[in-house]
């Protein structure tokens, strides 16, 4: 067992856990923030994607333990006083989500893609940095373009393709 | 339609708890003891079980229990059921072999489940589950479907001799062999409909809980229809009595058909919450998926088409073979047959049809409905038959199909359906402009100046949504009705609940339903809230699946608003002292036509509780319900166009366009119709380039089990859409809906390998197509 303090969502927490498990699962069962979700046992869907000092990562393929000291953020600490992040907000306006599994890993990944790459985001940019988020319901269309609004409206990223 | 009403692009209202990370799937359930499920599955295709030794297990750390099916079967719980009765062409009954939540004696696929381990914590259950030491004696195996009904294959069930299921058959055969006869041209083509996994990114959960105190259970699924689940549990697998059983599918990430059925997991979890005491919880993950979510499609069919000497069809004759895997799942009866074969008329006038459909067990997954259900599959087999035919005709693909397009309605097809509405130019009008066909050409040539091969593929589909009605899908075998219920509650301070026995799992219901009473009433929507998905809230119903909620599911809701704008109107005529007749509602408010008398919604509302000042005889409080039975399917149709670009030194194809032209009667939002067509069109795109379920065919191995090796569509495999529609409402519901969920799968994919065969210039080319397939495909002789 392992004893881990870490900073999730700008508040210090601490929790006992299997040194085998995973952060995903030391956010949903130990911290009970469901909202990171868990969609394939390869590392390949993105559904657990959180951020690590800042950068996104995986949190299924990342230990509890691996993430102790760090600041982490999960979907629930990206709005903040009651209002949505732009990225979030631009998922709504654009019908970016349908069954909204998918959409924590999607928005996460997101921010740090616009952080990243600010008002360089094009179509095909957004499409190859997706590469590791899978969405079935929505053919990927309403989520490109609810990043590159995001980006728009963050930075100046080029217009959102129709 | 007022800014939220009828036709409104209105945001989610659901959004913002699943942008937020506050959804509330069935894997984020967690109660009071709760406790932890994994399934111990068979590593063989077929093979019988000697022995069930889980003594090592038992004695393992945080393990609650571990039961097998002896247990279960000694406990009374039931066989998995088919709902849909077929009969052979002979009269005799299709050929249902037993599925036991937990097999005991025989497993015939990787993943059939033989124990449950509960443990403390999903490791202990895991580690629990590797020590469960099974004895198997192992089997010879089949998994192709055409394979298995030869002489001296594997047996898997002892009731259909050759694993034959059914040997079914529609239309007229002397009629069709006739045409076929006297054609001036037949278009002879086989077609391959592959494997599919229908991948929903949430994946299956149940948790399963007891209470002795009330001998009542609850089951919390990811379910795409929670009352037939209920229902089914009760009536058939003696779960429970449906009083003592309630049902609840919370937030449910994607269904696409594969979470219509009832599997073990939820069976299983809650007999051994009562067994052992405790809440369980299963949750599957991606592996098991792939291994027990039932897959779709995987047909092979032998067509003749026969045309006129004015290329006009005047036959059509189809063989198929479907293979429905180990078990027959909940409706995959119905798949291969009524809403496969019924669909063979496709957009076009076609004299005479004859369809035979074999169906087989084989030691694979169960198949049933994936998005489209039969539907892609006539489609796929229509749509690649008629470009294969205008080649060979030397008319044009867009010629080919105006000549044979159904131009009156309604319009009986030889196979059943009667369409009731549609106008096939306008959508091939609207697709071929969208996609400057006309300078396709000049786009070939300047792609072969480069080196590539450009080609241009279309389809026209047709498909049944809203499957009804009762009665006649009665007489068809299925064991249900396919009405659907509604009841609108106006609270006393005028907000509205509308409860609907239609289920949401990305549709946007909350959204939805609520501009329906938007629109009649003028309130705005954030006052309406949309219940649904819970058994012990809402009455009954019959879930989402078929492209049904809008046509079938809002139209139960229309019905309860007529009721409860007939009874609000005569509130307010009496609290005005006016003839009900002249009442209006608008904007919130009952206002007597003509006049500057109004009321408003809610103090109307809050009279009907008060009950001070009533008409006389009339009852306190304002809720209304109805049940909604159509009087026919409703037929969307398009016209779908790719336009490709294949690199003939790799055989990677690039999708340079994709235009869907659809017809879905009228539309309630279309921000999310448009959003249900991108996502269908990535399915059937999936399905046409990328996926494909592979068994190992010599010992049953799922070798695609994982996102490593089945290859979903990604953002940078897809391009953006081209989507609009062009619409003739439905005559036969109040709202003229036809729906609009399946459409892009269906219609996709023979669009694109209708295009990639044009632009390498052979015609043989099965799904997916690969890059290793078109590059050896391009480099034959056609």
């Amino acid at each position: 067992m392992a004893k881990i303090t870490m900073t999730v969502n700008g508040r210090q927490v601490s929790g006992q856990c299997d040194d085998r498990t995973l952060l995903v699962h030391f956010i949903r069962e130990n911290l009970g923030l469901t909202g990171t979700h868990v969609g394939c046992d390869t590392s390949q869907c993105g559904t657990c994607v959180v951020h690590m000092d800042g950068k996104s990562v995986k949190s299924c393929s990342t230990l509890a333990a691996q993430a102790a000291g760090s600041d982490i953020t999960t979907i629930e600490g990206l709005a903040a006083n009651g209002e949505l992040h732009p990225v979030q907000a631009a998922f709504k306006a654009n019908h970016g989500l349908q069954c909204g599994f998918c959409t924590p890993g999607m928005v996460m990944t997101a921010v740090d893609m616009i952080r990243r790459h600010g008002g360089q985001l094009d179509e095909a940019t957004v499409r190859a940095e997706l590469e590791g988020n899978i969405c079935r319901c929505t053919g990927y269309h309403n989520i490109v373009k609810s990043i590159l609004a995001a980006a728009a409206e963050m930075g100046g990223a080029r217009v959102a393709a129709e | 339609m007022g800014v939220e009403g009828i036709g409104a692009r209105v945001a989610r209202k659901e959004d913002k708890r699943f942008l937020t990370g506050k959804g509330r799937y069935t894997d984020d359930m967690s109660v009071p003891g709760m406790k932890y499920a994994i399934f111990v599955r068979s590593p063989y295709a077929h093979a019988k079980i000697r022995s069930i030794d889980a003594a090592a297990a038992k004695a393992m750390p945080g393990v609650i229990g571990v039961l097998d099916g002896k247990q279960l079967l000694a406990d009374g719980i039931g066989n998995l059921i088919c709902g849909w009765m077929i009969h052979s062409k002979d009269g005799s009954p299709m050929k249902m072999g037993a599925w036991r939540p937990l097999a005991h004696e025989t497993v015939r696929y990787v993943g059939d489940a033989v124990a449950i381990v509960v443990a403390d914590s999903v490791a202990e259950a895991k580690d629990a589950a590797e020590a469960v030491v099974v004895d198997y004696e192992e089997l010879p195996v089949v998994t192709d479907a055409t394979k298995a009904l030869e002489q001296g294959q594997p047996q898997l069930h002892p009731e259909a001799p050759n694993n034959l299921i059914f040997d079914w058959q529609i239309g007229d055969p002397a009629a069709t062999d006739k045409a076929i006869a006297a054609a001036a041209h037949v278009t002879e083509i086989t077609i391959h409909n592959n494997r599919l996994s229908p991948n929903p990114m949430e994946p299956r959960a149940t948790l399963g809980i007891y209470d002795g105190g009330d001998d009542h259970y609850t089951c919390y699924t990811t379910s795409q229809n929670p009352h037939v689940a209920r229902l089914v549990m009760s009536a058939f697998y003696n779960v429970a009595p449906e009083n003592k059983l309630r049902v609840i599918a919370p937030d449910v990430g994607g269904g696409f058909g594969s979470k219509i059925y009832i599997y073990p997991e939820e069976i299983v979890c809650l007999w051994a919450s009562k067994r052992t005491g405790v809440p369980v919880k299963w949750t599957s993950d991606r592996t098991e998926a792939f291994l027990t979510d039932a897959h779709g499609r995987d047909h092979l069919s032998k067509v003749k088409m026969a045309f006129d000497a004015n290329n006009r069809i005047i036959g059509l004759k189809v063989d198929t073979v479907a293979n429905l895997g180990a078990y027959m799942s909940l409706f995959s009866s119905a798949v291969p047959t009524y809403l496969y074969a019924t669909l063979l008329s496709g957009q076009y006038d076609i004299p005479a049809i004859h369809a035979n459909v074999r169906t087989v067990y084989t030691n694979t997954a169960p198949v049933d409905a994936y998005r489209g259900a039969g539907r892609p599959e006539a489609t796929y087999l229509l749509e690649r038959t008629m470009e294969t035919a205008a080649r060979e005709l030397g008319v044009s693909p867009a010629e080919l199909r105006r000549i044979n397009f159904i131009r009156t309605f309604p319009h009986q097809t030889p196979v059943i359906m009667n369409y009731d509405a549609g106008d096939y130019d306008a959508s091939l009008d609207a697709a071929m402009k969208a996609a400057d066909w006309n300078g396709f050409a000049a786009r070939k040539a300047e792609a072969a100046g480069r080196g590539m091969k450009r080609g241009i593929g279309m389809s026209c589909y047709i498909e049944a949504c809203g499957i009804a009605p009762s009665a006649a899908v009665g007489s068809l075998g299925a064991g249900v009705g396919l009405w659907e219920s509604a009841e609108v509650r106006v609270n006393a301070v005028g907000t509205i609940e509308v409860l609907t026995g239609s289920h949401s799992h990305g549709q946007g219901h909350e959204t939805t339903f609520a501009q329906l009473v938007a629109d009649r009433f003028g309130v705005p929507i954030d006052s309406v809230n949309i219940v649904h998905g819970d058994t012990d809230k809402v009455q009954m119903g019959m879930g989402t699946y078929g492209s049904r909620s809008g046509a079938v599911g809002m139209s139960a809701v229309v019905k309860a608003l007529d009721k409860v704008e007939a009874k609000a109107k005569k509130i307010a005529a009496h609290l005005m002292e006016a003839d009900e007749s002249d009442i209006v509602i608008e904007n919130g408010e009952l206002k007597v036509a003509g006049t500057d008398k109004t009321v408003p919604w809610f103090q109307m509302a809050l009279a009907a509780y008060t009950a001070h000042n009533l008409p006389p005889g009339m009852e306190p409080g304002l809720k209304e319900g109805a049940f909604y039975d159509p009087a026919n399917f409703t037929f969307p149709a398009g016209c779908y166009i790719c336009e490709v670009e294949v690199d003939p030194e790799t055989g990677v194809t690039k999708i340079i366009q994709f235009v869907a032209a659809d017809d879905f009667g009228n539309i309630i939002n279309p921000m999310i119709v448009e959003g249900q067509v991108h996502g269908g069109l990535a399915q059937g795109i999936g399905q046409a380039l990328l996926e494909n379920v592979h068994y190992d065919p010599e010992n049953g191995q799922l070798l695609t089990a994982s996102y490593m090796d089945y290859a979903m569509p990604r953002a940078d495999d897809l391009p953006s859409f081209k989507v609009s529609t062009s619409n003739t409402p439905c005559p036969n519901n109040p709202l003229g809906i036809k729906g609009c969920g399946e459409a892009g799968a269906i219609g996709s994919p023979p669009a694109l390998i209708n295009a990639i065969t044009d632009a390498i210039g052979n015609n043989r080319l099965t799904m997916p197509a690969t890059p290793q397939k078109v590059w050896a495909a391009a480099h034959a002789a056609n």
